[in-house]
């Protein structure tokens, strides 16, 4: 059996998702390519978390995304639980504020009913307080969609790449792909800063950038970043919410959301705004649209938690597609090279069903692979323990063990030296090579609460540059040229070149 | 798991903590002190600059000269303590009854006391909290965080350095990080006043020309992949910005001195009630939270500029704690509670009993010369050259005073001019 060689590009949680699937054959050497300095901080790690039920597009005009997301939703079930991933299913309440809101509830039913979406029903006045007892008395009405839930985004995509390559998947970070290397019409392999990766299929997974990627290729179309602002509140904050509260969607936007993330922070976004198509990396937030988040959200409930509760504000960048549909398409020329593109919402929700459509509808059908499934594939992956959430005898167990659980270091979130030191052999288990702080962060969810790591960033910086054998200044911050700090206090302005070496 | 019952249990090793530990052995209780971090001392740890005790010692000592003074102190009278040690749940088991969780580098244990005195200190706000949008880039650091890097660990932050807030707070970062040899390009100061005394703004800022940016606001942080430049705005008496005044400064660091809150996120978990405008939980002239037994001092109660007031308070919780020890309880029955009357933005304790002199701590909401302090109920009026929201007003009222009022006792300030 002949082994065919397939490089993904961008290990957001599509491309990372397709190269779990891929995984799972004996006759594939899969390359998964990042051009960060670890995976999953594109559009992946800003976006609303929400797993949509499948019942807010129109299979008329958005055939892949109506149908994969449904299924995408299903698969999240047992993917999130095999990858020891963290959801919930909070269910989602569309809600109504006028006749013509409620008129709209109907097609959102015809919807559910082509798209095979389950429980989706109207519900009015108790039955609506009952199931958000937060929702604003000026909603008259709600559409209930049971089956929505939610993940933690970057948590998902460190899961599919850790059991990734756990079967076998090769992960370069810090390798850009700058071209596509075509022979008559036939993908050979892409360029990169590291050099020539040959390959016979190319999936371009790039996100924000799959639009340049699919012209080395020859296909054209532009991907317009459009920017999503957030609000992050505390945890404890009161009132809160039980389910995906939301507004009856527009043409550009589903409308702000307000949800209480797998955390237990209340989350309110995203404002929806087109940047200009050079501006792929721009996350950064505005006045305007934080405002109007706000002012938005007011709207929904009944009694809006504190402003002085917000911890954060952040953006995350839609790759929006012309016409907003997706881009999923492997090409007769140049043959081998599959587009994995514009995967704006319900992307995150769909990522395992287009994982599966690519290989099966694609590369099988379409390209006429031959697949053969690994006898030893492994489908499971476990997290890094979360001590916090541990019950008392176990945490007595593990500080026995390894007296680092016994040393908390981040207050406010409660993750102590083990795991901050786990984080840092998972880092090297999948192949980073830059450990950075913000690497550690999402890993272990250290500096993401109340105080936003003013307490606890050095003392973990220490930590880790203990354990790395590095000055602790030289820790890098969020990829590889930004550290932690200049140099040593008492050395630093006294030496000439000024590096901070003693 | 082991469990030893205490008198008191105090969480937190600054000087409220500290104080509170020290006074409260030699008043005979038996006590714990708990503290996160690996070493005992609290903020003052990492303040080399003079300007503590000036009060307490009569003396001008640095930070970290003051609080050894403390730490030298607890520890020749043996009290029992641990470092790294992290308080995870306090429960309510009755009013004379606390257990507590903690984690270890020794395992979980559990303690029981019959007070608690809660002096875990404040968190600082960040850059988020107060408004400035644009990225989330590395170089931007609060105050505390940056003085920690500079003075615990050693570890400079950037060269070029903007600073965000006028309190003493920011001023002094603004001269520790001059005094390094970094450039500190600008202190930025929403108001039309600077937060911090006049004292330190001539030593911090005008001893090294760093140019202070009043009624001005930070209002965009932006860079690449790590600071660039922030984006600052003239604001009007409203405090909103002035179309057409930005204006950019470059730097590769932006310090956040805006400010600090109250850190009793545990104290809320078992429902301390707290006040709107200090953050802090309501306590009574013990500094006894509205759940009985739970004493809180310091930071954790109300946002101190001078560690002096810190000491202060520590020593009353631990007073507090043993008056309830004494009786199983505080046996006041009858409280008056104290009002915030005009130009009056917050104050501490909220309730009090004519049974002991009571020193009232409180920050004006805006700055004014030769004022009244007045007290209507009991007919008490001091009277105060200058006031400024960033220095806390700290008055007594003796206990015969206090007596006069019926159920009520209103703190109001008036300009004289
Ligand atoms: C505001 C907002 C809200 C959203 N809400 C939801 C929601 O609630 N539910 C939902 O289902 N979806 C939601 N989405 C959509 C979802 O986040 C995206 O569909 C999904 O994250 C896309 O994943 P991706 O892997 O395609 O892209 P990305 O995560 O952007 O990954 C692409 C990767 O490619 C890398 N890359 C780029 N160029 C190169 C190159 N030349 N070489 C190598 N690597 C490269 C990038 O660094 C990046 O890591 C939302 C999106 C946004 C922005
Ligand atoms: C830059 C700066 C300059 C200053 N300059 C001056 C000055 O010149 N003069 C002056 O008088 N004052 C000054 N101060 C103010 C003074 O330092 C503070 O008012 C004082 O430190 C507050 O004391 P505290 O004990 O309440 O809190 P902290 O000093 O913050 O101590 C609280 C302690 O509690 C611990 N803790 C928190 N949570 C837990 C938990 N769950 N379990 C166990 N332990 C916990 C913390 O680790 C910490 O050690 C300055 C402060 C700053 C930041």
């Amino acid at each position: 059996m002949e082994t065919k060689k397939v490089v993904v590009i961008g290990a957001g949680v599509v491309g990372s998702a397709i190269a779990r699937v891929l995984s799972k054959y004996q006759n594939l050497e899969v390359f998964l390519l990042e051009k960060n300095i670890d995976v999953g901080w594109g559009s992946s790690k800003a976006n609303s978390a929400v797993i949509h039920p499948g019942h807010e597009d129109d299979p008329s005009k958005y055939p892949l995304r109506s149908k994969l997301c449904v299924r995408g939703n299903r698969l999240w079930h047992s993917w999130a639980e095999e990858l020891d991933v963290p959801v919930k299913w909070p269910g989602e309440l569309m809600l109504a504020f006028s006749e013509r809101d409620v008129e709209k509830f109907q097609y959102y039913l015809d919807l559910a009913e082509k798209n095979g979406v389950p429980d989706v029903k109207i519900v009015y006045s108790d039955e609506l307080r009952e199931l958000e007892p937060n929702a604003s008395p000026d909603a008259i009405a709600g559409l209930w969609a049971p089956t929505a839930g939610l993940i933690a985004p970057w948590d998902a995509v460190l899961g599919l790449v850790e059991n990734a390559v756990d079967n076998g998947v090769k992960l370069f970070t810090e390798t850009e792909v700058e071209d596509i290397v075509i022979e008559n019409g036939i993908v050979k392999g892409v360029q990169t800063n590291r050099g020539f990766f040959e390959a016979d299929i190319v999936i371009n997974a790039a996100g924000l950038y799959a639009d340049i990627i699919s012209k080395k290729a020859g296909i054209d179309f532009d991907i317009t970043p459009r920017r999503g602002e957030y609000y992050l509140l505390e945890e404890d904050v009161q009132p809160r919410v039980k389910r995906i509260v939301h507004q009856v969607p527009t043409e550009i936007t589903k409308g702000v959301f307000i949800s209480e993330t797998v955390e237990g922070n209340i989350l309110i976004g995203p404002s929806a705004e087109n940047l200009p198509l050079d501006a792929k990396d721009d996350v950064s937030t505005t006045k305007k649209y934080l405002d109007y988040i706000w002012e938005s959200a007011k709207r929904l409930l009944a009694k809006m938690p504190p402003k002085s509760s917000v911890i954060k504000t952040f953006a995350g960048l839609r790759a929006e597609p012309p016409s907003g549909r997706w881009i999923i398409e492997a090409y007769d020329n140049p043959k081998g090279f599959i587009n994995a593109a514009g995967m704006r919402s319900p992307a995150l929700t769909s990522s395992p069903a287009i994982a599966e459509y690519i290989v099966n509808e694609l590369i099988k059908n379409k390209l006429g692979v031959k697949l053969v499934e690994k006898k030893d594939w492994n489908p499971y992956r476990k997290g890094i323990k979360k001590f916090k959430l541990l019950d008392d005898r176990k945490k007595e167990e593990l500080i026995k063990e390894n007296p680092k659980f016994g040393n908390v270091l981040c207050m406010c979130k409660e993750v102590t030296e083990a795991e901050i030191i786990e984080a840092i052999e998972r880092m090297k288990k999948i192949g980073i090579k830059t450990i950075s702080l913000d690497g550690i962060k999402f890993r272990t969810t250290s500096m993401f609460g109340w105080c936003q790591g003013s307490f606890c960033r050095v003392r973990i910086a220490r930590v880790a540059a203990n354990y790395l054998g590095m000055p602790e200044w030289k820790i890098f911050v969020k990829d590889n040229k930004s550290s932690y700090g200049v140099g040593y206090v008492k050395t630093f302005f006294k030496t000439s070149q000024g590096d901070g070496e003693v | 798991m082991m469990t030893t019952k205490y008198d008191s249990i105090i969480i937190g090793g600054g000087p409220a903590g500290l104080a509170a530990a020290i006074k409260a052995k030699e008043l005979g209780l038996n006590v714990l002190l708990l503290e996160n971090r690996d070493v005992l001392g609290g903020i003052p740890l990492q303040c080399l600059h003079p300007g503590f005790g000036l009060h307490y010692f009569k003396e001008d000592l640095t930070g970290t000269e003051f609080i050894y003074r403390f730490i030298d102190k607890f520890q020749k009278m043996g009290i029992e303590y641990f470092t790294n040690a992290h308080l995870t749940e306090i429960e309510n088991i009755s009013d004379t009854e606390k257990r507590i969780k903690v984690i270890t580098s020794k395992g979980l244990q559990t303690f029981t006391a019959k007070t608690i005195i809660y002096a875990t200190g404040a968190r600082e706000r960040h850059l988020y909290e107060i408004g400035v949008t644009g990225k989330r880039l590395p170089g931007i650091f609060t105050a505390g965080e940056a003085q920690t890097m500079m003075d615990v660990y050693g570890i400079m932050p950037g060269k070029e350095i903007v600073i965000v807030g006028s309190g003493d707070v920011g001023l002094i970062m603004a001269r520790r990080f001059a005094l390094e040899g970094a450039t500190v390009k600008a202190v930025i100061e929403l108001m039309p006043f600077p937060g911090g005394l006049t004292r330190n703004v001539v030593q911090c800022l005008d001893d090294f020309g760093i140019p202070l940016y009043l009624s001005h606001a930070v209002t965009r942080v932006e860079g690449d992949s790590t600071v660039e430049k922030v984006i600052i705005s003239e604001v009007n008496e409203r405090l909103e910005i002035k179309e057409g005044t930005e204006k950019e400064i470059k730097c590769d660091t932006v310090v956040v001195a805006a400010g600090l809150v109250p850190y009793i996120k545990i104290l809320e978990k078992i429902g301390v009630v707290k006040d709107q405008a200090t953050r802090g939980p309501i306590v009574n002239e013990y500094l006894e939270t509205l759940i009985p037994g739970v004493f809180t001092a310091g930071n954790a109660l109300v946002i101190n500029d001078l560690v002096d007031h810190v000491v202060e308070q520590g020593e009353l919780a631990a007073f507090g704690a043993s008056e309830f020890v004494k009786n199983e309880g505080i046996p006041t029955r009858k409280w008056k509670r104290v009002f915030r009357g005009r130009n009056v933005r917050l104050l501490v304790p909220h309730y009090v009993s004519g049974e002991n002199d009571v020193i009232i701590y409180a920050r004006v909401s805006r700055p004014m010369n030769k004022v009244k302090v007045r007290f209507p109920e009991i007919n008490k009026e001091v009277r105060l050259p200058v006031v400024k929201p960033a220095e806390m007003i700290s008055i007594k009222l003796k206990k015969e005073e206090i007596q006069r009022a019926v159920d009520r006792i209103t703190m109001e300030v008036l300009s004289n001019e």
